[in-house]
């Protein structure tokens, strides 16, 4: 296999990983406080329309990606409403959130474009547009490394870099900050937390709003970043396959890269080769494509290593009984 | 201006029931709507056009959700429309149990074959059609490599690919046809993101012209070719106008046509039950040309396509299809 094949399908991963990513963290945040959240997809699906939707009349990508923002925080606000101050079932309101996503988008699509659910595609302005990193095209020449810098690390949008960053800003705000110990804490023992004197209610709601925030992120990304406008369901899957790579990193940030990382290879490879030949035997895309979940069935079985979630996980918090 | 209008409509209708004191046809737009910009438009479209041009009135509905079919079809023939058109593959099996019950209404069902008789069944040659693209996609090619990106993976969208590479082949015998599916389930109609990735992927073995048959995943093929600076071909509706001078052509497949056709001919008396077939000699298929590409289009290329046109029409080319024997002989 040559370099410059083995470079454009890593440049593949970083793309089709990036979603995935901002996803992920957005579940480890949630996840870690206590709140589970299988409303991932929902939220992205939101901020991939009212994105697209506000990027298309408008004209400009960042209004596009405040709205998108702005949408997948009022979906984080539901899931906090619904399952810490009413206590509900986290799953049935992350459930019924991916349904009302999945069918308001369509219906606020049509009434507004009347394009049957779509959204009229992005021109320049509306989309966010590649960045070309320093000296990437002088360095291009140079061998091994220079398409490494000028193909892989360079040429993507700027959310990319961002959903990069966000992995030690991330593992910072965890486990070094005094915030992170507590929103730790809150996912593992509520009960100890609240009897130091510090809110539950308040510490969860942080966590939720942080996850809408970054699902947000990774809606714009889908629709104003890698697509160029709305269509129905888009997301395909990518908040249950975060959700898968979450339980593959057991719940920690630089885990949740690589696995992230991993899927987005794997998708690559399915994407450019129909079927690959591994040692003389055939083995078909759909395979490639349903990896994913087998890895994390096989972490589940406990074969690779025990993922333990977080313990008052799926736990409404209730201060006295 | 409107009321108007109305007047001339009212004695355009009445001078209509007059003379052949004929029922409203009838047309159920199936899910996805009248704006979809492909498929239910362009039926849409075909009544649109027969009421500008005869001035008679049609009653559409349009259905919501997949448990209306059987009865939003049943509805619309005890109002007494007649004919009454369904669209699309699935409705196949509702309509195989509604038909029998109105032996007087007549129905057509676009894209699937129901065997009723007072159905008809149209069915559309999109393996010709693709093969005049794939023609026009290896001639457009400097690379030698063309490709094709697939929405889920079943045989009709199987006989697209394959009418596709029988084309390429033809104009050119060394050219290499790279095929992607995105994917299984109906999930795969509304990709774009992953029909982008794959276009990118296709261009990066060398492919630079890329054929979308995929719904709405096809959006973002036609949008990542236009980014990546090659060119792309449309399906079923006229998409040349999505990114003018990218949009190498696109692959149509005239269901407006079957619709105008279908008003019309019950309007003159009998609607023809049984299958009907709509190829290239019938202009059920073909490739689009117009402003936004008439340059991309070279004289050559065109007098090559007309020629295989003709011979597919005179029967001297065959063009295999893949829903025959679920296989591609090319591929």
């Amino acid at each position: 296999m040559e370099l410059i094949t083995i470079i454009q399908i890593l440049d593949s991963t970083v793309r089709l990983a990036t979603p995935l990513l901002l996803a992920c963290l957005a579940g480890l945040f949630s996840e870690r406080a206590g709140i589970f959240d299988i409303g991932l997809e929902a939220k992205m699906l939101a901020a991939a329309f009212f994105s697209a939707a506000v990027a298309a009349m408008t004209g400009s990508v960042w209004l596009g990606l405040m709205a998108g923002i702005a949408a997948s925080l009022v979906f984080a606000l539901i899931h906090g409403i619904a399952s810490i101050t009413f206590r509900g079932d986290q799953l049935i309101s992350g459930v019924a959130l991916n349904f009302l996503a999945s069918g308001m988008t369509v219906l606020i699509a049509r009434d507004w474009f009347n394009e049957g659910g779509r959204t009229p595609a992005l021109i320049d302005g509306g989309r966010f547009q590649e960045i070309t990193l320093p000296f990437a095209n002088a360095l291009a020449d140079v061998p091994v490394l220079g398409p490494i810098y000028s193909e892989l690390l360079s040429g993507h949008t700027v959310l990319v870099y961002v959903a990069f960053l966000a992995v030690p800003a991330t593992w910072y705000i965890l486990f070094r900050t005094r915030f992170g110990l507590r929103l730790r804490a809150v996912g593992e023992n509520p009960g100890a937390v609240d009897t130091a004197g510090i809110s539950v209610v308040r510490l969860r709601y942080s966590a939720v709003l942080i996850a809408g925030l970054l699902c947000g992120l990774a809606g714009a990304y889908l629709a104003t970043g890698l697509a160029a406008g709305f269509v129905k369901d888009m997301t395909a899957g990518r908040g249950y396959i975060a959700l898968a790579a979450l339980i593959f990193a057991k719940w920690r940030p630089w885990y949740a890269m690589g696995a992230c990382l991993l899927f987005g290879l794997l998708d690559a490879i399915g994407n450019r080769y129909q079927s690959l030949e591994l040692l003389g035997l055939p083995i078909p895309t759909q395979f490639m494509q349903a990896l994913p979940y087998i890895l994390t069935v096989v972490i589940l079985a406990g074969f690779v290593g025990k993922a333990i979630p977080p313990r008052a996980g799926g736990q409404a918090y209730v201060k006295e009984r | 201006m409107t009321l108007m209008q109305k007047l001339l409509g009212a004695t355009t209708a009445l001078a209509l029931s007059a003379g052949a004191a004929l029922a409203e046809p009838g047309l159920i737009i199936d899910l996805g709507g009248k704006f979809d910009k492909s498929f239910n438009e362009s039926a849409y479209n075909g009544a649109q056009r027969w009421v500008k041009d005869t001035g008679g009135d049609y009653i559409e509905t349009e259905l919501s959700s997949e448990a209306q079919r059987e009865q939003t079809m049943r509805r619309m023939a005890e109002r007494g429309a007649n004919p009454i058109i369904v669209l699309g593959f699935a409705n196949a099996s509702t309509l195989e149990k509604v038909a029998p019950d109105y032996p007087d209404t007549k129905f057509a069902i676009v894209d699937m074959v129901v065997d009723q008789p007072n159905v008809q069944s149209i069915v559309f040659a999109e393996h010709e059609g693709s093969y005049l693209v794939g023609m026009l996609a290896a001639m457009a090619s400097k690379t030698g490599t063309v490709s094709f990106v697939g929405g889920m993976d079943v045989p009709l969208i199987r006989k697209f690919a394959c009418g596709y590479a029988q084309g390429a082949k033809a104009a050119n015998p060394d050219i290499t046809v790279i095929q992607n599916m995105t994917g299984t389930t109906p999930a795969a109609w509304n990709d774009p993101v992953k029909g982008a990735e794959l276009t990118k992927a296709q261009i990066s073995q060398g492919s630079d012209v890329v054929f979308a048959a995929a719904g709405g995943t096809g959006v973002g093929v036609l949008q990542a070719a236009a980014d990546e600076g090659v060119y792309s071909i449309g399906v079923d509706s006229n998409q040349n106008y999505m990114h003018p001078g990218s949009v190498l052509t696109s692959m149509t497949k005239r269901v407006d046509n079957a619709v105008y056709t279908v008003f019309n001919t019950a309007a003159d008396g009998e609607l023809p039950t049984g299958i009907n077939a709509l190829g290239l000699e019938n202009n059920g298929v073909g490739y689009a040309v117009d402003e936004n590409n008439k340059d991309l289009i070279t004289p050559e290329m065109t007098a090559a396509v007309e020629e295989a046109k003709e011979k597919i029409i005179a029967g001297e080319i065959e063009v295999h299809d893949y829903t025959t024997d679920d296989s591609c002989p090319v591929m």
